[in-house]
């Protein structure tokens, strides 16, 4: 092991260092004082983000090329650590309020994280596998974190199991890569696969993954453990979850499919067509029946992660891709952002026992506290691709990106979607403004910051786009 | 500091002033707010003045820009500038607002507050409408007049006020949509968003084939689709008595009178300069629609027991005759038609005044429970008469002048014009019985609920222990300013020819005619 090695993977390594002494640290940490490793898991992760900024501009590849760092996976480790603070802060209140107050909340979290930052790095299936474990496993406990609720329970299960299935497709498929290819490594495979004529072994190895993947991000048809998953998982887990879950699921798919099967690009743009198409068509036109808010949000989750899938439509083709990955990472941005906001709000209506969870409990909100509705009808908005919004600029430039790919038929169905999806949206907004109701909310400092940071950065990012645009566009990939 | 103090920044912008004050007080100081919005819009006004003073008429180019790049990767600019074309488009909302406001002084009792802040949002929102040149930002704003006027008519409507606002979020967005993808194909196919730069390149990309003519038609129809909606054309028309009946008084003046007119104005800067093949080719089938929307909406009007959807529906036919004379695609017709844009957001303007005046009395909009208005209320019923004249076109009243050029230029064109081809004359035939229709229905109205034997609402009204009472000062200064310009318009209008005309020859010329 080189020093040049170890650098590439110093953020993840002082993470994990960060996150095992934390397990014995909170031991000793009284019962009442858990807040206390909630605060050294947010330093933890600040720590590994000030690393991860010195990593920008570098391009490295490490352990045999097995690990591997660039812009790309710089954005997406920023992305996903600053997530992972957005994660802590509304789980402070929450957990507590909800009686799950126990300090592995926080570093299991952590693992989570560490899962997902490896799995941006990865430039090797096997790599690949692991980080998807390291990721999942964490989940699937968080998931069920709220037992002995049923619910949860229940939502941890389904979780782990439908999670495994998946996860046995990335390794059969992997599996079969390797019989077509010989190796594991995504250079290797590239090399491989671009003399003579791509195998069918390959294509099918290659579409096993995205299935894998595919589960990962809930892409229709692999999103039916979505729904209940998201509903009965402690909604601060939720919020982490189909955020930070997201974002890796894209980045394993987005490094690997443009690194290592270019050659296959053919079939797979075809395959990835339709499955974009399908997401978005299934994700928005369900949600218009939910009258659960959580549901709702978890089929718009499932809508967007057609939206970004578009993004990886054209991946084969060289010309447009720098430009569709730089839409797609910054449409992963202004979705993450929005999800936490609308989550946090959710959060702070919801009450013991699952109440509150209605979208009719939101009626009256405007009225109450009017901040908070503002707050929720720009994430709405942002949701819809509405101004003045970070979602609309998303969406701009995400569409722009598919119709310069040749796609327009694909970026057509986008945009009726998205109408689809103002309907049921705006009943949120209907409840707050235009229905009487008396909702009860929860003010809690760490909540209140989250809501108020993140519709900050919802409208002010939608004025001043550039610099975001400009990071996004910088964040290639190192291609072979 | 330049860039804040440019005169079209501070015009679009200046309300937001406005809301920021707002947004400190509280919100049972109900006067207080009552007065810093009007204030406000007041203030904006002076600023459209400002740039009238600023302005050029006799320069047929864009004036007063304000331009910076905003995203430089994809060529997309903070473009600001104003023209020929926009210019009356620009006073008419800086004018209307502020009447609007001083007319809910007594209408809105409830959230003023939030009222104020949405209605001075959609001035920013209108504004920029028709003053950005950059398609990225035209399109913000553009849906950005979504956000308020969807509040406006969800909390401060009528009875049905839930189901209008949801179809007119949905109607207007399902337009918007497509004009999305329009965009970004041009966006893409021309590399910028700039509107001035890309008329300079699309004629290289059309003659090449780069652009083939289909596809310069379906885009033609993307960016139709979203204006004829907003206008609305027949048969796209059905949001908008939805939309206007239940909209509080305010909301159905700033929509017929300006909202609407995002529609007509878009065809005019957008489809006409960037699918020049297209529109002429197009031309004759607007036209046919355009004829259509003006029959059937005058007939429907006639059909309607609800006063405010009588005049919800002249405007499908009022619109009807703005776009028959833009697309007649020569100068009387493009002139008549924009002339007529302001002559529309006057008369209907002080018809929606009027009508919410009444109502706020007698909370009915029923026509046949009127009756005899006029002995009780005389000066209602002058100033109804004159609104009422004006709308329906009499000489020397405003109305008279706009649909006078239009149907000029609409003959010009059946004469030997982009209308030869297919319809001829026969549009402006058939569009100057909808002239005639237009009296019958105006007059239909008037007489029922202004002459004649009193109606039962009088005496209902009564009963609750006041009678109907004639319109206070506060009223008539609302209306005044309104009945001023019908018959400025209607007796001396060299000065807002004068205005537009030199940027119209620049965008016929441009045609290939």
């Amino acid at each position: 092991m080189t020093q040049l090695d170890f650098q590439t993977i110093l953020p993840l390594t002082i993470l994990t260092v960060w996150a095992c002494v934390l397990l014995l640290v909170d031991l000793f940490i009284p019962k009442d004082r858990k807040g206390f490793t909630a605060f050294l898991s947010a330093l933890g992760l600040a720590v590994t983000i000030a690393y991860t900024i010195m990593q920008i501009g570098k391009e490295n590849t490490g352990y045999n090329n097995m690990v591997v760092v660039d812009g790309f996976s710089t954005f997406i480790n920023l992305l996903l650590l600053v997530s992972g603070l957005f994660g802590i802060a509304l789980a402070y209140g929450y957990i507590k309020r909800m009686g799950l107050e126990r300090g592995e909340y926080y570093i299991l979290m952590l693992f989570s994280i560490i899962g997902m930052m490896l799995m941006a790095q990865a430039a090797d299936l096997i790599i690949v596998f692991l980080a998807l474990e390291l990721l999942s496993i964490p989940l699937y406990v968080l998931a069920a974190f709220a037992r002995p609720n049923l619910q949860s329970e229940e939502a941890g299960v389904k979780y782990f199991l439908l999670g495994a299935f998946s996860t046995g497709f990335v390794v059969y498929g992997t599996a079969l890569v390797y019989g077509a290819t010989g190796t594991t490594s995504l250079s290797g495979i590239f090399a491989a696969a671009s003399n003579g004529t791509p195998s069918l072994l390959l294509t099918i190895g290659a579409a096993m993954l995205l299935v894998g993947f595919g589960f990962k991000v809930a892409a229709v048809p692999f999103h039916m453990w979505t729904p209940d998953v998201y509903q009965g998982s402690p909604s601060a887990v939720t919020a982490f979850m189909s955020s930070g879950a997201k974002i890796a699921g894209f980045a394993a798919l987005l490094r690997v499919f443009a690194t290592a099967f270019p050659s296959i690009s053919a079939d797979i743009t075809n395959i990835l067509w339709v499955l974009a198409a399908l997401t978005m068509i299934v994700g928005n036109v369900t949600a218009i029946s939910q009258t659960n808010i959580k549901r709702m949000l978890a089929y718009s989750s499932i809508a967007h992660a057609g939206y970004i899938l578009m993004a990886f439509v054209p991946y084969g083709n060289k010309e447009v891709m720098s430009v569709s990955i730089a839409a797609g990472l910054f449409y992963l941005v202004s979705y993450a952002v929005t999800n936490f906001g609308a989550w946090s709000v959710v959060i702070a209506l919801e009450k013991a026992e699952g109440k509150g969870l209605e979208i009719s409990d939101f009626a009256g909100l405007a009225k109450k506290y009017p901040a908070l509705a503002v707050a929720m009808t720009i994430f709405m908005l942002s949701f819809v691709g509405l101004p003045p919004t970070l979602g609309l600029v998303g969406k701009f430039y995400l569409f722009r990106a598919v119709i310069a790919g040749g796609f327009t038929g694909l970026a057509l169905i986008g945009v009726v979607t998205s109408l689809v999806s103002a309907y049921y949206y705006l009943r949120v907004i209907v409840n707050m403004y235009m229905r009487e109701g008396d909702p009860t909310v929860e003010r809690e400092t760490w909540l209140d910051f989250t809501i108020v940071m993140t519709a900050i950065v919802t409208v002010a990012l939608s004025f001043v786009p550039q610099w975001l645009f400009l990071m996004a566009s910088t964040a290639v990939l190192k291609l072979f | 500091m330049e860039f804040l103090l440019q005169p079209l920044t501070l015009l679009t912008f200046f309300p937001l002033l406005g809301v920021l004050v707002l947004l400190f007080m509280s919100s049972e100081a109900k006067t207080a707010i009552r007065w810093v919005a009007l204030v406000t819009s007041l203030l904006t006004f002076g600023v459209s003045l400002w740039v009238l003073s600023q302005f050029q008429a006799s320069n047929p180019d864009l004036q007063l820009e304000a331009q910076y790049s905003w995203i430089p990767g994809l060529n997309i600019y903070y473009y600001l500038a104003v023209d020929g074309l926009s210019i009356l488009l620009v006073l008419l909302t800086a004018f209307l607002t502020p009447i609007s406001i001083l007319s809910t002084w007594k209408a809105v009792e409830d959230r003023v507050k939030d009222f104020m802040i949405f209605f001075l949002l959609l001035e920013v929102g209108m504004m920029g409408v028709f003053l950005a040149q950059d398609l990225f930002m035209f399109y913000i704003f553009w849906e950005f007049t979504l956000v308020p006027m969807y509040f406006l008519i969800g909390i401060w409507g009528g009875p049905r006020r839930l189901y209008a606002s949801i179809k007119f979020f949905l109607y207007t967005m399902a337009g918007s949509i497509l004009m999305l993808i329009a965009i970004l194909f041009l966006g893409v196919q021309t590399g910028t968003f700039n509107v001035p730069d890309m008329i300079a390149k699309l004629p290289a990309l059309y003659s090449s084939g780069t652009i083939s003519a289909t596809t310069q038609m379906w885009l033609f129809i993307a960016f139709t689709a979203a204006f004829a909606i907003k206008v609305p054309m027949w048969p796209l028309h059905s949001w908008l008595p939805d939309a206007h009946v239940e909209a509080p008084t305010a909301g159905s003046v700033i929509l017929a009178g300006v909202l609407l007119k995002m529609g007509t104005y878009g065809f005019l800067r957008f489809n006409i300069p960037l699918f020049p093949d297209a529109t002429v080719a197009a031309a004759p089938w607007i036209a046919l629609f355009a004829t259509i929307g003006i029959i059937y909406g005058a007939a429907v009007s006639y059909a309607q027991a609800d006063v405010k959807k009588l005049v919800a529906y002249s405007s499908v036919s009022h619109l009807g005759f703005v776009m028959l004379g833009m697309f007649a695609l020569n100068a009387q017709g493009v002139s008549g038609a924009i002339l007529q844009m302001i002559n529309h957001g006057l008369s209907t303007g002080a018809l929606f005044l009027l009508i919410g005046m009444v109502y706020e009395q007698t909370h009915t909009r029923d026509i046949k429970v009127y009756g005899g208005l006029w002995k009780v209320m005389p000066i209602f019923g002058t100033i109804m008469l004159i609104a009422s004249l004006s709308s329906m076109g009499l000489p020397g009243l405003n109305g008279f002048v706009g649909e006078f050029t239009i149907l000029l230029g609409a003959f010009g064109a059946g004469v030997d014009g982009v209308f030869k081809p297919m319809g001829g004359v026969w549009f402006a035939g058939i569009s100057a019985v909808g002239v005639i229709l237009a009296a019958v229905y105006i007059l239909y109205m008037f007489q029922k609920m202004f002459l004649g034997p009193e109606g039962s609402i009088v005496e209902e009204v009564k009963q609750h222990g006041h009678a109907l009472r004639d319109l206070n000062w506060r009223e008539i200064v609302t209306v005044a300013p309104l009945l001023i310009l019908m018959f400025w318009i209607g007796l001396y209008p060299a000065p807002f020819f004068n205005l537009i005309v030199p940027a119209i020859e620049k965008l016929i010329q441009a045609l290939p005619l």
